[in-house]
């Protein structure tokens, strides 16, 4: 660094310098950045095990220099506690999509919650099925068009988006749940002390910690990254509030 | 603890020769006629501080969980019988091609669909042929006595470190159900943490002072990669048939009539030999201990025998080893099938007379 600057600012050296297979425009990117700013702000690189699931982020350890497994698609819950069990001293994530967790994987999802399995699930929505080009998934909005709801998603056919966040906070093995948003500076910030907190309380074996992060999806919504940006705004957040659901240290303050 | 006769039930029996072996986690779901693995270890827990046991929400999410747990360096086991043996596959196919050692066992019961809870051979094929999608294969060990179940489910884990895969105890509902007597082996001691970063340097386990990560993945998207990744596996699985192959003959040197026969139908075969011994009558029998890899050689060699007749492949099924049976003998000899189903096990008079009417 040149004589006089004071350094604001570092990509992460977990984060690996490769050119990811993101979108441009893609909330993923920022997700990955943000985990492993915290991982190295933490110190936890040499002990923190990823899980990654199937959808978008399937690739998740191409980029992220920690240990890490792939999950089958919806079972990164499952795998995630096999690991915990086996290593209840090392921090444990799993980083799932909406398909992967709110579909396929539900059973894994509620459960881990349920038992308090003692990792953080960093659960990204975007309200459609990215990896596979653009199909319906739990969380997609009523009305809105993927390959799968051509004419818009009619609840009455297919049922309603799914609330994640507020489901899982309903479980008494939960310790932390939130849902954040990447799609602006101060949400960005918001959601990266999120996810220290995530990592913080899973340090302290309360239970399980759960991070809903509002995504987008240029691509399949067929949208300019800045008009998903609006469309995040104006859409999903009005059906997806954001804020904390739950918060067991909170509570021991009162 | 040492060396111990006890006399168990096979599912006892097999949970405790792998708690004996070291086993760090188990994760089950309960189903008949296995539910006993869990019961036991679920009570057994406490003395064993570095064990973990848990009941899973579904055999899916067991297998999974049994996937993270090995990939994380634990010398893990799950169990189950044949419906919830059919929901593991995906996660069985995930395993081998990352190639992650444990344990799986299988108390069969009978299908096809919900079926009986009585045992059955019925899940041969989906547990030599490879059952999930892709081209795998498990090493499997099909006991016939409670003894066996220990020995082969204690030696497990330390072969599927060995060769990187995951092993099969296929076992039936009269075998995990049964009491005999049993020697108990000497219990392995718990690995530390240090002994199991150091066991497994592949292991997922936080990259530590190693300079690199570890991945664990069945992913391979390039054509090229994936390609490798077969070829690899197959090159693996040559070396296994090469040295794992086990198999027990009886009274078949100078037998003119072979049954071919695994598991607990060997068990009523070899009484239905000694039977026809006693009548003159010289048939033997050949019984298959790996069902894969297969005990090709010995098959061949009867096969080509001018005094062999013709083989009898005995199951409880409606005729799966006689597929590898008849690759083998490949139309030197006759290759005749009986088998029962729905939890009947033929009797040895039932199996002698089905020989007689060929003879």
């Amino acid at each position: 660094m040149k004589e006089g600057y004071t350094l604001v600012y570092k990509r992460p050296d977990t984060l690996l310098k490769t050119r990811m297979h993101y979108c441009p425009g893609c909330f993923h990117s920022i997700l990955h950045k943000l985990i492993m700013e915290v991982v190295e702000e933490m110190g936890i690189q040499n002990d923190v095990i990823g899980v990654s699931p199937v959808g978008c982020s399937v690739f998740a350890y191409d980029y992220m220099d920690v240990d890490f497994q792939e999950a089958a698609h919806g079972r990164a819950c499952a795998v995630a506690t096999g690991i915990k069990r086996t290593l209840p001293n090392h921090p444990v994530f799993t980083y799932q999509g909406d398909g992967d967790l709110a579909a396929i994987g539900l059973a894994e999802t509620m459960h881990a919650c349920n038992r308090g399995e003692k990792f953080s699930i960093f659960f990204v929505n975007n309200a459609i099925y990215g990896m596979t080009g653009g199909q319906m998934a739990p969380t997609t909005l009523e009305g809105q068009i993927t390959t799968t709801s051509p004419y818009g998603r009619d609840p009455k056919n297919v049922g309603y988006p799914m609330k994640m966040a507020e489901m899982v906070s309903q479980l008494p093995g939960v310790a932390y749940c939130e849902r954040v948003c990447l799609n602006n500076p101060a949400n960005v910030r918001k959601a990266k002390k999120s996810i220290r907190k995530c990592f913080e309380i899973q340090a302290q074996n309360l239970g399980t910690t759960f991070l809903e992060v509002v995504s987008n999806c240029p691509t399949n919504w067929r949208l300019s990254p800045i008009k998903t940006l609006d469309f995040v705004e104006n859409n999903m957040l009005k059906y997806y509030p954001l804020g904390v659901k739950k918060d067991v240290t909170a509570t021991e303050e009162k | 603890m040492d060396k111990k006769i006890a006399f168990m039930k096979g599912n006892e029996a097999l949970a405790e020769a792998a708690l004996r072996a070291g086993m760090t986690g188990y994760f089950g779901y309960p189903i008949t006629p296995q539910t006993e693995v869990i019961e036991y270890l679920c009570k057994e827990a406490p003395k064993y501080p570095k064990f973990t046991v848990l009941q899973a929400e579904s055999e899916v999410s067991s297998i999974n969980m049994v996937y993270g747990a090995a990939a994380a360096g634990g010398r893990i086991m799950t169990t189950t019988s044949s419906p919830g043996f059919s929901l593991m596959q995906e996660g069985i196919s995930y395993i081998a091609c990352a190639d992650i050692p444990c344990v799986i066992a299988n108390v069969q019961r009978g299908g096809p669909g919900l079926g009986t809870i009585q045992p059955s051979q019925g899940d041969y094929f989906q547990s030599v042929k490879g059952g999930g999608h892709g081209d795998y294969k498990l090493i499997v060990f099909a006991p016939n006595s409670v003894q066996e179940v220990v020995d082969y489910t204690y030696n497990a884990f330390d072969l599927a470190n060995k060769w990187m895969c995951p092993i099969l105890i296929l076992s039936d509902g009269a075998i995990g159900q049964m009491m005999e007597k049993v020697i108990l082996p000497e219990p392995i001691p718990a690995r530390t943490a240090e002994e199991m970063r150091d066991e497994k340097p592949w292991a997922t386990n936080g990259k530590g002072k190693r300079t690199k990560r570890n991945i664990i993945t069945s992913l391979n998207i390039q054509s090229d990669a994936m390609e490798r990744r077969n070829n690899e596996l197959q090159e693996k699985y040559r070396r296994i048939e090469g040295e794992e192959v086990r198999y027990e003959t009886y009274k078949a040197d100078d037998a003119e009539i072979l049954i071919t026969a695994y598991g607990l139908s060997s068990r009523v075969c070899k009484k239905a030999v000694d039977i026809a011994r006693e009548q003159g009558l010289k048939i033997g029998l050949v019984r298959p201990i790996t069902l894969w890899p297969f005990p090709t050689k010995v098959i061949d060699e009867f096969a080509s025998k001018p005094n062999v007749k013709f083989f009898m492949d005995v199951e409880m099924n409606v005729g799966q080893m006689i597929e590898d049976v008849k690759l083998v003998v490949n139309g030197r000899k006759p290759v005749y099938f009986y088998g029962r189903t729905g939890g009947i096990l033929a009797t040895a008079e039932e199996i002698l007379e089905q020989i007689k009417a060929k003879m």
